[in-house]
C-alpha cells in the first residue's frame, strides 16, 4: 500500500520542526499569554454606584492594554456570533415551519439600531452579574455581537438555501448522515461567502466597540477598560495627543488583524470555491504560507485523526441520514399542526401589537409618536443627503480606480480598511472644527455619519467597475461613447448592482451611527442636532425606557420601511436587469 | 434497413428469475399551476434489471429518462406504481445502487481519496478498512497517484475517473450512470467509455449490473445487452432492442451499423408503428398547441444551408458526427425543420423540402417572408400570438396572459420555454416583437407608419 502523502525520504531527513514551526509556536504561546492575562482582569469587583473600576488613564502605555481588552471582546462576540449563525440559520434552513418566523424575525432583527437598546442591555446583564464587572463586559460584547450577527446567519442560511442539487443528490445517494452532510457538504458550501461576510461585520463591529465601552445610563457614566473609553476620556479631558495614539494603535490593530486572521482565513477558504477550476487570481497570505510550511500543524491533526474519526463516526451514528421523502410523501403530519402552528404565529402577532399599542397610547401618547416620526424624517433626509452625496463623490472615484487594475489592487484594501476602521475616533476632531466654525451639527452630524458609511460606496463601486468587461469599455470606445453618454449606457448600469450593495451598507450604517453623531461633545461643550438619533441618545442618557423603546422602535421601523420600498426594488432591478 | 428484435416492453417487467430492480407501472406525473390538470412526465413503466447485464435507457429529452433513473434509485418518489430492489419495496434511497453523475458531483474541496471513501464513511466501514477500499477503486480506474489531489487539479475526464470510483468502491448491485460521458469532450468521453468496457470485458467489474441513460445512440449500443428506448411526452417504453453483437464490440461490423442505424429510425420517427405494435401504449394527449422543439431560429436556418450546399449529406448520425452536435441538440433543430415544413426526413435521412430550399438560398427578407408563411400555416401556438394580438386595438398584450394558455397545456416551466421559442420563431418572422422590460408582446410597427 503506497501513499503519496506518506513522508518522502527527503522529508524524514528534515528536522523535526523548520523555522516555520518555531515562529508558530512563539506566536501561539505570546496569545495565550496575553488572552490569559487581559481575561483575568475583566473579574475585577463592581458594584455600582459605590465601587466603580479604576479610572481611564490616558497614559499612552496603558493604551496596549486597553486595545488588547477591546479586541478580546471582539473576539468573544465572534465566538458566539458564529455560534448562534450555526444553529440559526441551520435550523431556518431545515425545518419550514421554523423558516416562516426565524427568516422574517432575522429581516426586522438587523434593522434595529445597535447602540439604540444598549442601554437596556447594560442593565439587564449589571443584574445578571451582580458585583462584578462582567456585566458591563457582557453588555459591550453583547452589543458588538448584535452588530454582527444577521448578516452572518444570512449569508449562511443562503448558503445552505443554495446547495447544488447534484451534491444533494449525491449525499442521498450514498446516504451521507446529517452529520456529515453539515461538514462536508453545508458548512464548506459556506464558507466562502461567511468568511467574507465575517470579515465584513468584524470590521464593523470595532464601531460598537468604541461606542459600548462608555455610556451614561441613568446619569450614570460606566467606563469599561478599552480603547473606546480611552476615546471618551480624552475628549473629557481635551487630549489630542491621546486621541492621536489611539488613533494610531487602532489602525495597527485592525492591520494586524486582517493580517494575521483575516487574510489567511479568506486564502484557505478559497478552497471551498465550487467551480472546479483554478480561479485566475487567488487571495494568498503569508501567514497561511507559514502555517502550511509548518510541520506541526499537520503533526497535531495527525495525532488528533483517531479522536475526530471516533467523533465523527459516533456523532454520524446518533444522526442517521434525514429520511427519504418517498416513505412520507409531503404531508407528514396531519395539516391541523400547521393550522395551530400558524394559528399561534398570528396571536402572538396580534398579542405583541396589542401591547405595543397600549405601551404607546399610556405611556408616551400619540403626539410624542409623531414627534418622533418627524425627527425619523430629519435623520433620514441626513442618511439620503449622504448617501447622495457620497455617490456623487465616490462613484466616479471608485470607477477610475476600477478601471485601472493596478491601482485597484492597492486602493481596495484601503477603502476596506477605512471602513473598518471606528469613524467615532474621528469623531472629535470635526466636533472641534464645528466648534471653531459655528456651523451646526444639524449639518455637520451628516459629515459625522458620513465618515464611516461613505467607504462602503467607494469599495463597492471600485469592485463594480472592476467587473465590466474590458470587451464592452473597449466596444464603448470604438462607438464613441463619451461623457454622460458613456456612463448612462455602460457605468451606471455596470456598477448599478455593487452600488446598490454599498448604498445599503453605507445607509444602514448612517442610520445607527446618528445615534452617536447627533450629539457629540468635547470638554464641557455639547452640540445637539434635531434628529431620531439624538432624541435615543438623550433618552438614554436619562434612562427614559418609553421613550428609549419609541424611538429604537421608529428607527427599526424607517429601516424596514426603506429597505423594503427603496433599496428591495432597487436590488430586483439590479438582478433583473443590469446583470452582466 | 435492419432487423431488429423488439420485445414487448411489458411482459419480462414481471419475470420470475430474480430480476435485481424491477420498475411496475411507475408514473410520474406533477400537477399544472392553478389546477389546470396535471402534467404527465412517465406513464406506466416497467422494466427490470437482471444479473450480468448492461441496460441503456435511450431517449430524447422529454423522456424523463433522468427521473425515471432518480425514481429507481430512490431519490425521487414515484407518483404511482411501485420499484422493487431485490424483492424488497424501494422506499427511499436504494441501498443497492450507486449512481455516476453527469456533472460529476464531487466535493471540490475534499482530496481524490476522501471524496472516495466518502460512501464508505456514511456507512461507518473504520478507517484502515476505508482506506484500503478506497486505493483498490482508485488503482481500478487508473488515477494511482493522484490519490492526494483536489478535483480541480484534475481534467474533466480524471474527475469523472474519481467518480467511478466512489460508485465502484461500495461494491453496488447495480450501477447507475446518469449521461456519464456527456459532460467530456468527444475523445475524453470515447477513451474512458473504452475503458468501463473494458472493465466489464475482464469479468471482475465492481457491480452486478449497470444501468446507463443515455441520449447517445452510438453509446448505447456500445455498451449496452439491452436498449430501452424511451418516448417523449410523457416518457413511456417504446420497445426495447437486444444488441445481439458479441464482446468487446467491434463498431466497424456490420450488425452494429445496422442496429445504430435501425435505432435512429425509430428515434426519429416518435409515432411510427414501433408504437402501435406495443400492445397497451396510451395514445398521446391531444392539444391544440402541438410541443415547440427547442430550436432557435439560428440552428434551424444554420441545418437548412449545410444542407442546401451539401445535398449529399442526409444521413442523421453522419450530420451529428460533422457538425459535432450531440443527438440531443440536433433532433430539436431537425424536428423544428419538419415541424415548418422546411425539411422532411425518411429512413434517418433528411431532404429539404421545396420551401426548404426555397428558404436556404432566399435572401434574408425572402427567407422572412418564408418562414413567416410556414409559421402561420403550421405552428398552431405562433399563430394563437399573432391572431390574439391583431384582435387588440392596441396591438400589444402582456406575456403572462399568453403564459396563462400555455399553462394549461404544459408544466410551468415548460410553459415558458414554449413561450420563449414561439417568441423567438414570430419576432424572427416579423409577426411581433417583445418588450422584455414590460413583459409585453406586441405587434411590430410598420416600416410605413415610421416615415409619414
Amino acid at each position: 500500500m503506497t501513499r503519496l502523502t506518506f513522508p518522502t525520504r527527503e522529508a524524514l531527513r528534515r528536522l523535526p520542526f523548520t523555522p516555520a514551526d518555531v515562529a508558530i509556536i512563539i506566536g501561539a504561546l505570546a496569545l495565550i499569554v496575553v488572552v490569559a492575562y487581559v481575561g483575568s482582569t475583566a473579574l475585577v469587583p463592581f458594584q455600582p454606584p459605590d465601587v466603580l473600576p479604576e479610572p481611564i488613564s490616558l497614559d499612552v502605555i496603558h493604551l496596549p492594554y486597553y486595545l488588547a481588552r477591546s479586541t478580546l471582546r471582539m473576539f468573544i462576540a465572534l465566538f458566539f456570533s458564529v455560534l448562534f449563525t450555526f444553529t440559526y440559520g441551520y435550523v431556518a434552513a431545515h425545518s419550514p415551519r421554523a423558516e416562516r418566523v426565524l427568516i422574517p424575525l432575522l429581516d426586522i432583527l438587523q434593522s434595529v439600531p445597535v447602540l439604540g437598546f444598549l442601554s437596556v442591555t447594560i442593565t439587564f446583564f449589571i443584574a445578571l452579574f451582580r458585583g462584578s464587572l462582567l456585566g458591563l463586559e457582557a453588555a459591550s460584547i453583547f452589543a458588538i455581537f448584535t452588530s454582527q450577527v444577521w448578516n452572518m446567519t444570512f449569508s449562511f442560511y443562503h448558503s445552505l438555501r443554495t446547495i447544488p442539487r447534484e451534491q444533494q443528490e449525491m449525499a442521498r445517494m450514498f446516504r451521507l448522515s446529517r452529520w456529515q452532510y453539515f461538514t462536508k457538504v453545508e458548512v464548506p458550501n459556506s464558507m466562502i461567502g461567511l468568511t467574507w461576510n465575517t470579515m465584513m461585520s468584524f470590521g464593523g463591529g470595532w464601531f460598537f466597540v468604541a461606542a459600548s465601552e462608555a455610556i451614561s445610563v441613568l446619569n450614570q457614566d460606566y467606563r469599561l477598560p478599552g480603547i473606546g473609553a480611552y476615546v471618551t476620556e480624552a475628549i473629557d479631558q481635551q487630549n489630542f495627543g491621546a486621541l492621536i495614539a489611539a488613533i494610531v494603535a487602532m489602525a495597527i490593530m485592525i492591520i494586524l488583524v486582517d493580517q494575521l486572521v483575516w487574510r489567511p482565513l479568506i486564502a484557505w477558504s478559497q478552497k471551498f470555491r465550487n467551480e472546479q477550476s483554478e480561479a485566475h487570481e487567488t487571495p494568498t497570505s503569508w501567514v497561511l504560507n507559514l502555517w502550511r510550511a509548518a510541520r506541526l500543524p499537520s503533526l497535531i491533526s495527525e495525532a488528533l485523526r483517531p479522536a475526530s474519526e471516533f467523533v465523527n463516526r459516533a456523532l454520524s451514528g446518533t444522526l442517521a441520514p434525514k429520511s427519504a421523502p418517498m416513505t412520507q410523501p409531503r404531508a407528514a403530519m396531519p395539516r391541523w399542526v400547521d393550522w395551530v402552528y400558524n394559528g399561534l404565529i398570528v396571536a402572538l402577532v396580534i398579542g405583541g401589537a396589542v401591547v405595543l399599542i397600549r405601551f404607546i397610547l399610556g405611556e408616551v401618547g400619540l403626539p410624542e409618536v409623531g414627534n418622533t416620526f418627524v425627527l425619523g424624517l430629519i435623520t433620514m433626509l441626513r442618511v439620503a443627503v449622504l448617501t447622495t452625496v457620497s455617490t456623487l463623490i465616490w462613484a466616479p472615484v471608485g470607477v477610475a480606480i476600477g478601471f485601472n487594475p493596478r491601482l485597484a489592487r492597492l486602493i481596495q484594501p484601503v477603502a476596506q480598511f477605512l471602513s473598518a476602521f471606528p469613524a467615532n475616533f474621528l469623531f472629535p476632531f470635526v466636533t472641534v472644527a464645528l466648534i471653531a466654525t459655528g456651523i451646526s451639527l444639524n449639518v455637520g452630524s451628516i459629515l459625522l455619519m458620513s465618515l464611516g458609511a461613505q467607504w462602503y460606496i467607494l469599495f463597492n463601486v471600485i469592485a463594480g467597475a472592476q467587473t465590466i468587461p474590458s470587451d464592452l469599455r473597449e466596444m464603448a470606445a470604438n462607438m464613441g461613447l463619451r461623457g454622460w453618454k458613456l456612463w448612462r449606457r455602460l457605468i451606471i448600469p455596470g456598477i448599478f448592482s455593487a452600488w446598490v450593495t454599498g448604498g445599503i451598507t453605507a445607509s444602514g450604517g448612517a442610520w445607527n451611527a446618528s445615534i452617536v453623531a447627533e450629539v457629540v461633545s468635547w470638554g464641557d461643550t455639547t452640540l445637539t442636532a434635531t434628529g431620531l438619533g439624538a432624541y435615543i441618545a438623550n433618552a438614554t442618557e436619562v434612562g427614559d425606557w418609553p421613550r428609549i423603546a419609541l424611538g429604537v422602535g421608529m428607527m427599526a421601523l424607517f429601516v424596514v420601511v426603506l429597505n423594503r420600498l427603496f433599496w428591495r426594488r432597487l436590488y430586483a432591478l439590479a438582478e433583473s436587469k443590469y446583470v452582466l | 434497413m435492419a432487423t431488429l428484435r423488439i420485445n414487448d416492453a411489458k411482459a419480462p417487467a414481471t419475470d420470475r428469475n430474480g430480476a435485481l430492480i424491477r420498475a411496475v407501472n411507475v408514473c410520474k406525473s406533477f400537477e399544472l399551476p392553478d389546477g389546470n390538470g396535471i402534467f404527465t412526465v412517465l406513464d406506466n413503466i416497467n422494466l427490470a434489471v437482471r444479473p450480468g447485464e448492461i441496460v441503456a435507457l435511450l431517449g430524447r429529452s422529454g423522456s424523463g429518462k433522468s427521473t425515471l433513473l432518480r425514481i429507481l434509485a430512490g431519490l425521487i418518489p414515484a407518483s404511482s406504481g411501485d420499484v422493487f430492489s431485490s424483492g424488497r419495496r424501494v422506499t427511499g434511497p436504494n441501498p443497492d445502487v450507486t449512481m455516476v453523475f453527469q456533472s460529476f458531483a464531487l466535493l471540490p474541496w475534499l482530496t481524490v481519496q476522501q471524496n472516495v471513501e466518502l460512501g464508505l464513511e456514511a456507512i461507518g466501514v473504520p478507517a484502515k478498512e476505508r482506506q484500503a477500499r478506497a486505493l483498490k477503486a482508485i488503482d481500478m480506474v487508473g488515477l494511482d497517484g493522484f490519490e492526494s489531489a483536489y478535483p480541480k487539479e484534475l481534467s474533466g475526464g480524471m474527475r469523472q475517473r474519481v467518480g467511478f470510483a466512489r460508485a465502484f468502491v461500495k461494491q453496488p448491485k447495480v450501477l447507475f450512470m446518469d449521461e456519464p460521458f456527456s459532460a467530456l469532450d468527444v475523445l475524453t468521453a470515447e477513451n474512458l467509455r473504452g475503458e468501463i468496457s473494458d472493465l466489464w470485458e475482464k469479468g471482475d467489474f465492481p457491480a452486478q449490473s449497470v444501468l446507463i441513460v443515455t441520449h447517445n445512440i452510438e453509446e448505447a449500443v456500445y455498451l449496452a445487452d439491452r436498449v430501452i428506448i424511451l418516448g417523449a411526452n410523457p416518457g413511456r417504453v417504446r420497445g426495447e432492442v437486444v444488441i445481439d453483437l458479441p464482446r468487446p464490440r467491434d463498431r466497424s461490423s456490420r450488425r452494429y451499423k445496422e442496429l445504430v442505424d435501425g435505432i435512429y429510425i425509430v428515434m426519429t420517427n416518435p409515432d411510427r408503428d414501433v408504437t402501435a405494435a406495443m400492445a397497451g401504449v396510451p395514445p398521446r394527449r391531444e392539444t391544440p398547441y402541438p410541443p415547440l422543439p427547442h430550436a432557435t431560429v439560428g440552428g434551424i436556418s444554420g441545418l437548412l444551408e449545410l444542407l442546401q450546399e451539401r445535398p449529399e449529406l442526409r444521413d442523421l448520425p453522419e450530420i451529428s458526427s460533422t457538425l459535432q452536435l450531440a443527438t440531443d441538440d440536433l433532433l430539436p433543430i431537425v424536428d423544428a425543420a419538419v415541424m415548418l415544413g422546411l425539411a422532411e426526413v425518411r429512413q434517418g435521412d433528411i431532404t429539404l423540402t421545396d420551401a426548404g430550399r426555397a428558404f436556404a438560398t432566399a435572401d434574408i427578407q425572402t427567407s422572412k417572408e418564408i418562414f413567416r408563411a410556414q409559421l402561420l400555416e403550421r405552428v398552431p401556438t405562433v399563430k394563437m400570438l399573432y391572431n390574439t394580438l391583431k384582435e387588440k386595438p392596441n396591438g400589444s398584450m402582456r406575456a403572462g396572459f399568453f403564459l396563462d394558455i400555455l399553462d394549461e397545456h404544459f408544466p410551468r416551466e415548460e410553459a415558458q420555454h414554449q413561450f420563449e421559442t414561439a417568441v423567438d420563431w414570430g419576432r424572427y418572422a416579423e409577426l411581433f416583437e417583445y418588450d422584455r422590460g414590460e413583459d409585453r408582446l406586441l405587434l411590430p410597427v410598420e416600416v410605413s407608419e415610421l416615415t409619414d
